[in-house]
């Protein structure tokens, strides 16, 4: 069930754009052999994945193993130092990258009010409109602040802004880099909420988080990283209950593996 | 001490008796120095975006270029300017030495390296910032620079208060270019330094008092601006 406050944000053609796989043609997402290195340093080290249309997608693994990387690869912010990204057979490109999104841990808000934040995009996509602006913060709950300098939004606020952002430009694909790590529970369970309403309208959602409980009930499949490379790709329900790696299993135990 | 004290019993008769040639020795002043600072923030804003936003080979020289410029001797300024628009140069044509026109050329030259390189650096920080959001939402580089000047707006202020000082203060390039001529190319420096080489040294002081009162209050404005900006946009 929908929440009856969650408002269909893509606009006229909300019902062939609820329909699963929107975005289908920009998948599979396929790393062919990807790796990248910085200073000399390898930290990804030939990454072979693909990943399908459907559900959402979390990565988990230890700090350093990657992770951000990885979706920064996919996400197309850094060009791989060797090997291939690309999206149902084209290559990473702008054309791409305009159907995707990205919220990031830290969120990185115009100086300027909540709303100007909103228009900020709307005007970028070429469809600026103070009643979808009205709509997207009414969806975020953040109606009430939309004079407010974004900057002065508590932290939750901040990365539900940052999210409402994120999904008006209608992604296909939505990416999140550990949203929650500096959120209450109530803050997380919001932008949980807002990140799902979004996945069962068909945007794809890959995002990583060390939550546990989040991955749990967010997560339809999951890619565990370690060291740069992918350990394991798995259905949600066989990596919680059955994980195929002893580093998978060690991490899940939390215990610290190196 | 008694040229001191003269000087501000000079200053204070010619600012309540509103000295007409006073008025417009200030007037034309500003008119100057508001002016070259319009045209050099025009130019040094969008300069300073580009380089802050862009890569480019050769990108390092340019701004060991641009800040060195910073320190450039007015006098020397002058005297290019003086060179280029005179009638041997090669825009004597234009008939602007020793007009108004020509000092606003000068100064513009003067602050247009010091706003192109204070923005290019207050805009790469605050670029380190908002580069991969950018990146991810594709925003074209124009637009980036665009958003990134808006963004720095209040900081920038600061900037453009930077080149005003520099060009109200400077006397020797508008020395040169305008030649001091009386109701017509005189301003505030321009006058302090005739006064002071006549020996009238209570009407120098006097204007130097105005010239810093002047600044002062466009500082303090300034600041009072950014005071309510930031606690407004937390800039």
């Amino acid at each position: 069930m929908r929440p009856a406050n969650v408002v269909d944000l893509r606009g006229g053609a909300a019902s062939d754009a609820s329909a699963p796989g929107a975005g289908a043609d920009l998948f599979p997402l396929v790393l062919d052999d990807v790796s990248f290195q910085a200073g000399g340093t390898v930290l990804i080290k030939g990454i072979d994945l693909t990943l399908e249309a459907e559900g959402a997608t979390v990565i988990m693994g230890p700090n350093g193993a990657g992770k951000s990387l990885l979706l920064r690869l996919m996400h197309g912010l850094i060009d791989p130092s060797g090997g291939t990204v690309s999206w149902g057979g084209a290559g990473m490109g702008e054309a791409v990258r305009k159907r995707q999104a990205m919220v990031f841990q830290r969120p990185v808000l115009l100086r300027r009010s909540v709303a100007a934040n909103i228009d900020f995009v709307l005007r970028l996509r070429g469809r600026a409109d103070p009643a979808r602006r009205q709509a997207i913060l009414d969806h975020a709950g953040l109606a009430a602040h939309a004079d407010q300098p974004a900057r002065l939004l508590s932290g939750g606020e901040q990365q539900r802004l940052a999210m409402a952002r994120a999904l008006a430009t209608e992604p296909d694909v939505l990416f999140m880099d550990e949203p929650t790590s500096n959120l209450d529970p109530a803050s997380t369970l919001v932008i949980e909420e807002i990140a799902k309403a979004a996945r069962d309208r068909g945007t794809k959602i890959i995002f990583i988080t060390h939550d546990m409980g989040q991955a749990r009930r967010l997560a339809d499949e999951v890619v565990f990283v370690h060291k740069g490379k992918v350990l394991e790709h798995s259905p949600a329900e066989t990596f919680f209950t059955q994980p195929a790696s002893t580093e998978a299993g060690d991490y899940m135990a939390g215990k610290i593996i190196l | 001490m008694q040229d001191f004290g003269a000087a501000f019993l000079t200053a204070f008769d010619l600012l309540i008796g509103a000295d007409a040639d006073l008025l417009e020795i200030i007037g034309l002043s500003l008119r100057v120095s508001i002016s070259a600072l319009l045209a050099a923030g025009l130019i040094g804003l969008s300069l300073g975006a580009a380089l802050a936003v862009t890569r480019f080979p050769g990108r390092g020289i340019v701004l060991v270029i641009v800040n060195s410029m910073m320190g450039l001797p007015p006098v020397v300024v002058g005297l290019v300017v003086y060179m280029l628009l005179s009638n041997a140069g090669p825009f004597g044509f234009l008939g602007l030495l020793y007009t108004p026109e020509a000092m606003i050329i000068a100064q513009a030259i003067l602050i247009l390296p010091i706003i192109a390189a204070l923005s290019r650096q207050l805009i790469e920080d605050l670029h380190a910032e908002y580069a991969e959001q950018f990146r991810s939402f594709c925003v074209p580089t124009g637009r980036m620079m665009m958003e990134l000047l808006w963004d720095a707006r209040y900081s920038l202020l600061t900037v453009m208060l930077a080149g005003l000082g520099r060009a109200m203060a400077e006397v020797g390039a508008v020395i040169i270019v305008g030649g001091n001529i009386n109701h017509l190319t005189r301003v505030m420096t321009t006058t302090i330094a005739l006064e002071t080489s006549k020996g009238d040294l209570a009407l120098a002081l006097g204007l130097g008092i105005v010239l810093l009162s002047i600044a002062i209050a466009i500082n303090a404005g300034v600041m009072a601006l950014n005071a309510t900006a930031k606690r407004q946009a937390y800039a």
